[in-house]
């Protein structure tokens, strides 16, 4: 079977929430329930002039891709709202094609 | 559309079937939710309840994104607290759980008997209109207020000094003669694929958070997408922000300062002759004045006003200089001090010095979709001059601009005044849409709270029982949100349908509410036979929105998007008059502005103290250490709003100040503790989140809270008065115009809650 998985440009993730939310609600999720989850690096100080802060959605062991919405044309709830856009669902070997910057990672979530 | 989406499933039909649901394509304006009017697909079953929101892919707008609070929108729209049913309660039982429910014929009758009681007693002005921040809900109530029940008196929730965009606002018509915008590629269709756009190379952030805030029309992570191509950020911000972190260059500034900062970048552009000589030779009109003016801001004597250093002063304005395209994303930081007009006239001179006016990426004039203020104008000019006759604030008594009547609204500060007072005549009546002015927006909030209970009638037409309703109404009329209400999009490029999809208990529309009473109170101006008609007639005859539409058109395209130039100061498609140049006095931008010197005001940038500050009063710094900057955004909730859903309850459960950890130590203050904020003119409390993003002697608080969850009644009133940020804040220290106040400059101390 073909692994699937999340292709993440997280160099421009602002950890606006969306992918949580829109999962929270495509899923029916409860206080506590989460099918992805932001973390956050930093903020750090670097040096005088430069801060790290970077925020990494990480899909759980809830998330199923969205299976329904894949069956039916979609894409994951949460790539689909994305605010950055930097979210891409598919097949890892085409994903893997993707990764062409630094700052990105690539989720094989089943 | 993305690559992502599949067109078979994502129609461009305005609606379409998806299985046993209906799909309508439509946009989201509040309420609830923002200024931004996001494009959304609404899901819903065969019995026409809303059951999924979800963006709308085939929009240019938005690309199929959406906000958290957005994608909260069912829980909003069906959530247990809502108020779907008209209320009254005995003038006796304010601030009392006891209301009776009734029908909406009677509301409407109760209404007029408030209105002709008010009248009679002290004529029709004493009523006074009020409605929320640059939503769907802010002309209805106005309208009204002019055409039903005759009076010109409304406001958006006393916000003191109007220091939400109209300080930057007015600064734009007076130095150009039009609004200006950040150019992000939004204005055409086809966005970044337009032949004639470019990305800025560098985004000059001034005094917001835009990825939070959305705030005035833009969406901001717009930004986000130029970035991705390429465009560079300068941010000038008192914390580092998730951009800052993403910035070429950035610089953390004590919150007042902001003019200061600007004027020096402005001096080092002109002693090193890195300004546009083209633009500003050919097109702007005062640099001498000007090139004067500067030279007393020196990059030394900034340094110690902003509390930045003098190299990073010079380095920024050779940054900006030498950057190629640049545009201006400045924010309510600058609004939000008393010198609100000098600031604005600051960091826009930065953007003229480079040239970048007009141009594909640049800062780019818009005079597209105020439909507000047009359908405002439409109806006043119907019911001739007299209307405006003695309007709170156009006695001369309230700034330079308000005395030439320049606002487009009542004055706050005059509103309050005359309500305490009775001077030049009394405040009896409240007619409040969507706005909680204490719990949210009002300066001195207390003050505000007690005028407020002493009104002889109030009326309250919202979404959810707030603060306000429980304290003060008499009569609550259940309002429909976005999904429950036909209506029209405008505020800047594209024109956007809005369409009822479902109805919820009798909850109305603020458009059918106005067109329903203004029907009963005066039938010659409300003529329509229904909303639609209405709107037909409003969207096609506004001066700023020249697009002959039909509703059931507009419905059918979703969005339509006008044409957009750049340069039309050079082609003569500013100008009033076709001639070629600005819509100013003298025709070009204005370094020296002539509007401002007519009226008595410096006509020339500066930077003063804000009226308490480390420097303007020494004495009270030494009691109360700490700046105080209030009013950031939040992720989860829009001002007051969406307190009451679990949801972003569960990602932000309580109201935060942020603190830098040294200020902390010294106050005896840990992460997460409950602390007092407290200055002269009051104290709440909120709770502490240290973080070295924070300037060093700066303090940020949240405004807006109250708990949903807590004691309705007086005299907690949802625990209004735990954390309400505006205890500390005032009223009435507007500048010589008549703007500003200081939201974002008070002082403060902070100690740990018992």
């Amino acid at each position: 079977m073909t692994q699937h998985g999340l292709l993440i440009d997280y160099e421009f993730c602002t950890g606006c929430h969306s992918c949580e939310m829109a999962c929270k609600v495509e899923k029916g999720f409860k206080e506590g329930e989460w099918g992805i989850k932001l973390a956050e690096i930093g903020p750090w100080k670097l040096d005088e002039d430069r801060w790290e802060w970077d925020y990494l959605p990480m899909p759980t062991q809830r998330c199923d891709l969205c299976q329904d919405r894949i069956d039916a044309g979609k894409v994951p709830a949460c790539v689909h709202h994305c605010q950055s856009l930097v979210m891409e669902f598919g097949p890892i070997e085409e994903l893997a094609k993707k990764v062409t910057k630094p700052r990105m990672v690539l989720y094989s979530v089943q | 559309m993305r690559e992502c989406f599949d067109p078979n499933v994502y129609k461009k039909d305005w609606q379409y079937q998806e299985g046993d649901l209906t799909v309508t394509r439509t946009c989201q304006w509040s309420a609830p939710g923002c200024h931004q009017g996001c494009s959304v697909l609404f899901y819903t079953d065969k019995d026409g309840k809303l059951v999924k929101i979800e963006g709308d892919p085939n929009s240019a707008v938005t690309d199929g994104r959406l906000c958290m609070r957005c994608l909260a929108m069912v829980e909003a729209v069906y959530h247990p607290d809502r108020i779907i049913h008209p209320m009254k309660r005995a003038k006796e039982d304010r601030g009392f759980d006891k209301w009776e429910q009734i029908t909406m014929d009677e509301a409407y009758d109760l209404v007029i008997e408030m209105v002709n009681d008010t009248t009679e007693k002290y004529g029709a002005k004493s009523i006074c209109t009020g409605a929320g921040t640059g939503r769907n809900a802010t002309w209805q109530s106005n309208v009204l207020g002019h055409g039903g029940f005759g009076t010109p008196n409304d406001n958006a929730g006393l916000l003191a000094g109007n220091c939400c965009y109209t300080p930057r606002m007015q600064a734009m018509n007076a130095l150009f003669g039009s609004t200006f915008i950040a150019d992000c590629g939004q204005l055409n269709e086809k966005r970044f694929d337009e032949p004639e756009y470019r990305r800025p190379d560098l985004f000059i952030i001034w005094g917001n958070n835009p990825v939070r805030a959305n705030a005035d029309g833009f969406y901001g992570h717009w930004i986000i997408d130029c970035m991705r191509r390429g465009s560079e950020l300068f941010v000038v911000d008192p914390q580092v922000t998730w951009l800052s972190a993403h910035a070429k260059m950035f610089l953390q500034v004590r919150p007042g300062s902001d003019a200061a900062l600007a004027l020096a970048i402005c001096n080092v552009m002109i002693e090193e002759d890195l300004y546009d000589h083209e633009f500003v030779e050919c097109w702007c009109y005062g640099f001498d004045e000007f090139k004067e003016r500067v030279k007393e801001y020196t990059p030394a004597m900034a340094a110690e006003l902003c509390w930045v250093s003098e190299e990073k002063i010079y380095e920024a304005a050779r940054l900006i200089a030498n950057a190629g395209v640049t545009t201006l994303q400045w924010g309510v930081a600058v609004d939000q001090t008393k010198w609100a007009n000098g600031t604005s006239q600051a960091i826009a001179s930065v953007q003229i010095l480079t040239g970048n006016i007009d141009n594909p990426g640049g800062f780019v004039a818009i005079d597209f979709g105020y439909v507000q203020s047009d359908i405002r104008e439409n109806v006043s000019k119907q019911l001739g001059p007299e209307v405006r006759k003695d309007r709170l604030g156009d006695d001369g008594n309230w700034g330079a601009l308000n005395a030439i009547g320049k606002g487009g609204h009542a004055v706050p500060e005059a509103i309050l005044h005359a309500a305490e007072t009775g001077e030049p005549y009394p405040v009896k009546m409240l007619f409040l849409c969507s706005t909680t002015a204490f719990t949210n927006m009002a300066g001195q909030a207390r003050r505000v709270y007690d005028v407020y209970k002493e009104m002889d009638h109030v009326v309250v037409c919202d979404l959810f029982m707030t603060p306000t309703a429980m304290a003060c109404a008499d009569l609550f009329i259940p309002m429909a949100m976005s999904c429950e209400r036909d209506g029209v999009r405008g505020w800047y490029t594209p024109l956007r349908s809005i369409v009822k999809v479902t109805q919820t208990g009798e909850a109305i529309g603020d458009e059918q509410m106005m067109l329903e009473l203004g029907k009963r109170m005066n039938p010659d101006l409300f003529y329509w036979d229904d909303v639609p008609e209405m709107l037909e007639f409003c969207t096609n005859n506004m001066a700023t929105v020249p697009i002959e539409v039909s509703l059931e058109e507009l419905r059918e395209k979703v969005i339509i998007y006008p044409k957009f130039e750049y340069n039309k100061f050079r082609t003569g498609k500013l100008r009033f008059d076709g001639e070629l140049g600005f819509n100013t006095i003298s025709g070009r931008v204005e370094l020296f502005c002539n509007m401002y010197n007519n009226v008595g005001m410096d006509p020339l940038p500066y930077h003063k103290e804000p009226p308490e500050s480390p420097y303007s009063t020494p004495e009270l710094f030494e009691q109360y250490p700490l700046v105080l900057t209030t009013g950031r955004r939040s992720w989860e909730f829009f001002h007051s709003e969406h307190r009451q859903l679990k949801s972003m309850r569960e990602f932000h459960p309580d109201p935060i100040f942020e603190i830098n950890p040294a200020d902390a130590e010294q106050a005896g203050i840990k992460e997460g503790d409950w602390a007092v904020l407290e200055n002269s003119h009051g104290s709440c409390k909120l709770r502490a989140h240290l973080t070295d993003t924070m300037l060093k002697g700066v303090v940020s608080a949240e405004h807006g809270w109250w708990f949903p969850e807590k004691d309705p009644e007086e005299p907690s009133l949802f625990g209004l008065w735990e954390s309400n940020i505006n205890c500390l804040t005032v009223q009435g220290d507007f500048g010589p115009s008549g703007y500003g106040s200081s939201y974002k400059t008070q002082l403060c101390k902070v100690y740990k809650a018992d």
